[in-house]
């Protein structure tokens, strides 16, 4: 496992308590952080939701399932779902590999635009996690 | 390394059957046609399935070889967590052997099978007895199955009173499968976070507990061993909004005889037989899982009832229970199973059961203390028949739980539950069981130590283990991504 400081935490990019992270965008794109990821270990399937659902924040759009235990996926904002990822279906080891490049996970037009100033930054975030 | 039962010496190589088989071997002589040969329609013919032609001698060493590479709790210490791999005695096996059950069917009549229906009758009344409940339906087949049927009869008793709810409180530390048994059911499962001391708050569940939720599935003793010391304020909070309480009961080893599961506020509790009874488990199943009731639950019952009518016991059927949710299953549930869960409630007595929780408490105790030096203990405080340890002391060698799960097949013991439950990271879940000796868990305790000192001294070697068994450490992962499901 990695120590808390060799974790890759871009600075673009906000960030949930339940370890996903938001690039802001039209569409906003979603995925999970470095440290979830690491913790996960290795990623055998990821379950993603249908285009076109609309789902509220906080509620949960997929599970992931590593070799040690299967966790959903919480929505940082709400929005609707306009994309997504569907090379992890084949290749979920790429959330491991690049949790913020290959491994994204859906893309989201985002309802209300102050739900992503309530979320984290790299700082904070990073604090959360240093606890 | 200390001897190492199973993992020196001999190890049988086996190769598949179909490397095995050779042209024109036959395990069977089929007596010679007596009809006439008449050809099938070609549509319906095919290839067929491509299966090794074996003797009767290759297929029994094929087997007996492979079965010397299993480990089962008659091979050694086995401490899964949750899973309670107490020993099962072998009288259990002679009872449930004898003709008059073993050879009875489902479809006889009830004046033929007294004797059977006797014993289901019997062994509700004592699994009544022991968890202080009212009434008891052994039909459930396993664990989960019990558990949907105690969320269908919660449902069945919500809907009678007039207002089906809609969602159900589950805490983190619940056995895993009663978020699934809950939406089954069409419940919405709700979680609830337990408090820092590892159980439930009765202000966690207050803040939550609402005329739209059916009740509380609590797991008493929880996953981590621990017992839920406010289960009765919870229940009355619960009760108080007209929830019902459902206790997952497959920690019960724990509590046989001691705790009064309906004096604490449960409404519905399952057992396992296959866990806390000494059935077989496992691969060696099936599983039985019983729900025990309070008497306002008893209507809402699984039919066939075992009712007893003057001297003798009859089946009662829907018409006259037409509160009951119907069958769990097309016959009585797992009737062998049952047996030997009375042969063993029986041979153990009121006492022995009692001693044997309190012995299963006492062994675990006993590790807890002699291993909280060297592992990581989240909850450093006495527990119930399971504790729950981390890898947290190894991370800073990179060694993890998996890993020294892994060590410890080296020393001759089945790993621990690993990375469960989820409220600690890198779980190590041991839970010993009554049956082992003082001798076999300072056994334990001496290769816990030793791999504790390995991680430190050379955590190479403990990351690559296993070493010492028949097959390395296998590759889960591509197992889990590229799975390869044919011969």
């Amino acid at each position: 496992m990695k120590e808390i400081e060799a974790l890759q935490l871009p600075e673009d990019l906000r960030y949930a308590a339940d370890h996903e992270w938001l690039r802001p965008g039209d569409p906003a794109r979603i995925g999970i952080s470095d440290y979830a990821q690491d913790q996960l270990g290795d990623i055998v399937f990821v379950e993603l939701p249908a285009v076109g659902r609309r789902l509220e924040r906080g509620e949960e759009f997929g599970t992931v399932e590593s070799v040690k235990a299967v966790s959903s996926l919480y929505m940082p904002v709400g929005g609707e779902v306009v994309a997504v990822n569907t090379g992890l279906e084949a290749a979920p080891e790429k959330v491991n590999a690049d949790p913020y490049g290959d491994g994204w996970m859906v893309e989201v037009k985002v309802t209300d635009p102050a739900q992503i100033e309530a979320l984290m930054d790299r700082a904070a975030y990073f604090k959360s996690l240093a606890g | 390394m200390t001897a190492t039962p199973g993992t020196t010496g001999l190890i049988l190589d086996e190769p598949l059957l179909w490397e095995r088989g050779r042209s024109g071997r036959c395990g069977a002589s089929l007596p010679p046609a007596d009809v006439p040969e008449s050809p099938l329609d070609p549509a319906l013919c095919g290839e067929g399935p491509s299966f090794p032609d074996l003797s009767e001698v290759d297929l029994v060493r094929h087997f007996t070889r492979l079965s010397t590479w299993n480990f089962g709790v008659d091979t050694g210490f086995y401490p899964l967590g949750s899973c309670t791999m107490k020993y099962n005695p072998k009288t259990h096996e002679r009872q449930a052997a004898l003709a008059g059950f073993a050879a009875a069917h489902p479809l006889l009549p009830e004046s033929l099978c007294q004797g059977a229906l006797e014993l289901i009758w019997a062994l509700e009344r004592d699994l009544a007895e022991i968890t202080g409940m009212d009434a008891v339906s052994l039909q459930p087949a396993a664990g989960a199955h019990g558990e949907l049927a105690g969320m269908l009869v919660i449902h069945a008793c919500h809907r009678h009173h007039g207002a089906a709810r809609s969602r159900i409180l589950i805490p983190d530390t619940a056995h895993g499968t009663n978020p699934a048994s809950a939406a089954l059911c069409g419940y919405e499962p709700v979680a609830v976070a337990s408090g820092p001391q590892g159980v439930l708050r009765p202000e966690d569940v207050a803040a939550l507990m609402d005329e739209e939720t059916a009740g509380i599935m609590i797991t008493n003793p929880n996953t981590l061993g621990l017992f839920e010391t406010q289960i009765q304020q919870i229940a009355a909070i619960v009760h108080a909004k007209g929830g019902l309480v459902y206790c997952d009961g497959a920690n019960m080893n724990a509590v046989m005889g001691i705790v009064d599961m309906k004096a604490i506020g449960v409404d519905v509790i399952h057992l396992n037989l296959h866990k806390t009874f000494a059935t077989p488990h496992g691969g060696g199943g099936p599983g039985s899982g019983p729900i025990c009731v309070t008497a306002e639950l008893a209507p809402f019952l699984p039919v066939p009832r075992v009712v007893r009518q003057g001297d003798g016991l009859r089946l009662a059927h829907a018409a006259e229970r037409p509160l009951s949710i119907g069958r769990m299953g097309a016959f009585h549930g797992h009737f062998g199973v049952m047996v030997r869960a009375y042969s063993y409630i029986r041979s153990m007595g009121a006492e022995g059961l009692r001693r044997a929780s309190t012995l299963a408490v006492l062994n675990a105790n006993y590790l807890r203390c002699r291993l909280k030096d060297l592992f990581h203990l989240p909850y450093d405080r006495p527990c119930m028949h399971e504790c729950v340890f981390s890898d947290r002391h190894q991370a800073p060698q990179h060694v993890t739980t998996l890993d020294m799960a892994k060590r410890l097949m080296d020393h001759g013991f089945h790993p621990p539950t690993i990375y469960f439950p989820l409220v600690v990271p890198g779980a190590i879940m041991i839970e010993p069981t009554e049956t082992e000796s003082k001798e076999d868990l300072d056994r334990f305790v001496a290769a816990m130590a030793a791999i504790a000192a390995e991680a430190g001294q050379d955590p190479e070697t403990v990351r690559t283990a296993p070493h010492r068994t028949k097959v390395r450490r296998l590759d889960e992962v591509r197992a889990a991504r590229k799975p390869c499901l044919a011969g």
